[in-house]
């Protein structure tokens, strides 16, 4: 992470694009005929950017983060990862990723499963020693390392999973509904957690919810997507500053914020 | 310990019809003997009795019901007679430092406790290696399976003299072999459906999970696939040992066999010696529950270790 200085540089001079789709489809063959599950999707991402993704189900949220983590092949157009191809950066170990479930061993320890990627990734011992004792202790989990993840909360396995996608030191992080499961007020203190996590190591994180709040409480950009086919609808720039303490939810401009993504999601809905 | 408690009742409640059950099982040879001794008996003669049921027997005989629970080769012996007999077998054996005479139930259980443990190791292997290609292979999932299936709708008492005939025919001495392989075919079937089940069960996710690592396959195999099957493993090993079993004495039965449980069964049957019968059926239990119990604390043991059980 000694790339720290560079990261927030390019993200000032705004040119380093991290993510890019051009006119990107995706089309499920089932038996019922074709389903769009994305069609002609448009969106540059940069560097530290916090892009979330809302919509309702079925809108291609998760299916448009899936084809950037090379989870899925899209049908045309195009998208890059750091300039190379999603299975090409898979394979760089270009990004982390975090599911809705956090489906965490339960045959290893909190440590042992953050471990997993660094085993599988060939680190030496003493490295990934180092890198758990670091993200431990971004997600606040010291001193959980030999606990099992019976042993934890679920709010608390989250941040467990959400360490095992950092441990590799991936640039960016993929997140798919992880809070989704967890309860209001578990989830408020996660989301507050990770944009703290967020400005300590200024990844570039993609983020598909449910939740309007949530959106607009962590993003820098919000990608408003609609259904059948999915596609983009809206992206706003969020005009919050970067340091958001929860009772930033109060403010005029969030509330403004948030009116504009449920126009969004509401025209969306339209053709319904 | 907290498990012990239902366990001996329903054995009591087994013990308790058992010995219930002796007295109209018995009624007739016992009056048979009581009319042989002078006793008056209603009605009279063997032949007459063959008709009148054995209710109508007990009611109109009563003071001769007991002489059914203490014959020398009765239909049904008492739970204390097959108790003697056991004792008499094992650990008055023991005692005279004769345990490993061909007389001891001690010397035939270890028979057949041998062929068990071969016939276990060699069907659970089958069925390890047999659910790993099936998981791996579309090939092996299509052509494999069904025939495991089929498989196990034959009759093993059928299959087994073939068994022996062509394991002779290849030149193996002796009956240790067959009954091994005879009892790997009723024991590699459970292990194979459920470590089937177990290696599939790591989740889609979990899978997406090891692909955004790019994991290769046997990393997903040692690091997912087998860790996440064991839970299944174990609960098919208990199965499997107990039908590894059930698989050697059969083995033993139809194929001449001297030594064995199933032997004993077997040459009980045939010189009329039920007591001789029931206590091989007795020990023959026995077996299967340690065996069992083994597993058992071995699946505690194992999966407290890797942190199943909460």
């Amino acid at each position: 992470m000694g790339t720290n200085n560079k990261t927030i540089r390019e993200v000032e001079s705004g040119v380093s694009s991290v993510i890019s789709a051009k006119n990107l489809s995706l089309t499920f063959q089932t038996n019922d005929g074709p389903v769009h599950a994305l069609k002609d999707v448009n969106l540059e991402i940069n560097k530290g950017d916090f892009v979330s993704f809302i919509g309702p189900s079925g809108c291609g949220k998760t299916t448009f983060l899936r084809c950037m983590a090379d989870l899925e092949q899209p049908t045309a157009g195009e998208i890059t990862v750091n300039g190379v191809s999603p299975a090409e950066a898979r394979k760089a170990r270009a990004y982390g990723y975090v599911f809705q479930h956090a489906g965490l061993y339960p045959w290893r320890t909190i440590g042992g499963n953050i471990r997993l990627p660094l085993e599988i990734m060939g680190v030496d011992k003493a490295e990934q020693d180092k890198s758990v004792k670091e993200v431990l202790e971004l997600v606040h989990l010291e001193g959980f390392e030999k606990k099992y993840p019976w042993q934890l909360s679920g709010g608390m396995q989250q941040r467990a999973s959400i360490a095992r996608a950092l441990a590799f030191h991936a640039d960016i992080l993929l997140m798919d509904e992880p809070f989704g499961a967890l309860d209001e007020i578990v989830r408020d203190h996660l989301n507050e957690q990770l944009l703290e996590l967020w400005a300590r190591t200024n990844k570039t994180i993609g983020f598909v919810t449910h939740s309007i709040p949530e959106a607009v409480y962590l993003s820098t950009k919000i990608v408003v997507m609609s259904p059948r086919p999915g596609r983009i609808h809206d992206v706003i720039e969020s005009t919050l500053p970067k340091e958001r303490p929860l009772d930033i939810r109060d403010s005029p401009e969030f509330i403004e914020i948030s009116h504009r993504v449920r126009d969004g999601l509401r025209a969306g809905h339209e053709n319904d | 310990m907290r498990n012990l408690v239902p366990i001996l009742t329903v054995l009591a409640a087994i013990v308790a019809i058992w010995w219930l059950a002796v007295a109209p099982m018995n009624i007739r040879p016992a009056l048979d003997i009581a009319e042989r001794g002078g006793a008056v008996v209603v009605p009279e003669g063997s032949v007459e009795r063959r008709d009148v049921s054995v209710w109508k027997l007990m009611l109109d005989n009563r003071e001769h019901v007991a002489v059914g629970y203490d014959l020398k080769r009765p239909r049904l012996p008492t739970p204390t007679q097959v108790g003697e007999e056991f004792w008499k077998t094992t650990g008055a054996m023991v005692a005279k430092g004769r345990a490993w005479s061909k007389r001891s139930l001690i010397y035939h259980a270890w028979v057949t406790l041998q062929s068990t443990l071969w016939g276990f190791l060699l069907g659970t292997t089958v069925g390890i290696v047999g659910a790993v290609a099936i998981v791996y292979s579309r090939v092996m999932d299509r052509s494999v399976m069904p025939w495991a299936i089929i498989s196990q709708t034959v009759p093993i008492v059928a299959l087994a003299p073939m068994i022996i005939v062509v394991s002779n025919q290849v030149g193996i001495e002796g009956r240790g072999v067959p009954k091994a392989i005879i009892s790997a075919y009723l024991c590699f079937f459970p292990v194979l459906v459920s470590m089937v089940k177990g290696l599939r069960s790591p989740t889609e996710q979990q899978l997406d999970l090891l692909k955004t690592y790019s994991a290769s396959g046997l990393q997903s195999f040692l690091k997912l696939r087998l860790p996440a099957s064991v839970p299944y493993l174990f609960t098919a090993l208990k199965i499997g040992i107990a039908a590894a079993l059930v698989g050697t004495i059969v083995g033993e039965l139809p194929t001449g066999a001297i030594s064995g449980l199933g032997a004993r069964i077997l040459i009980g049957d045939q010189f009329g010696t039920p007591l001789a019968i029931w206590s091989a059926l007795i020990c023959a239990a026995i077996l299967a529950g340690i065996l069992v119990t083994v597993i058992d604390i071995m699946q505690r043991v194992t999966l407290r270790k890797m942190g199943f059980v909460s």
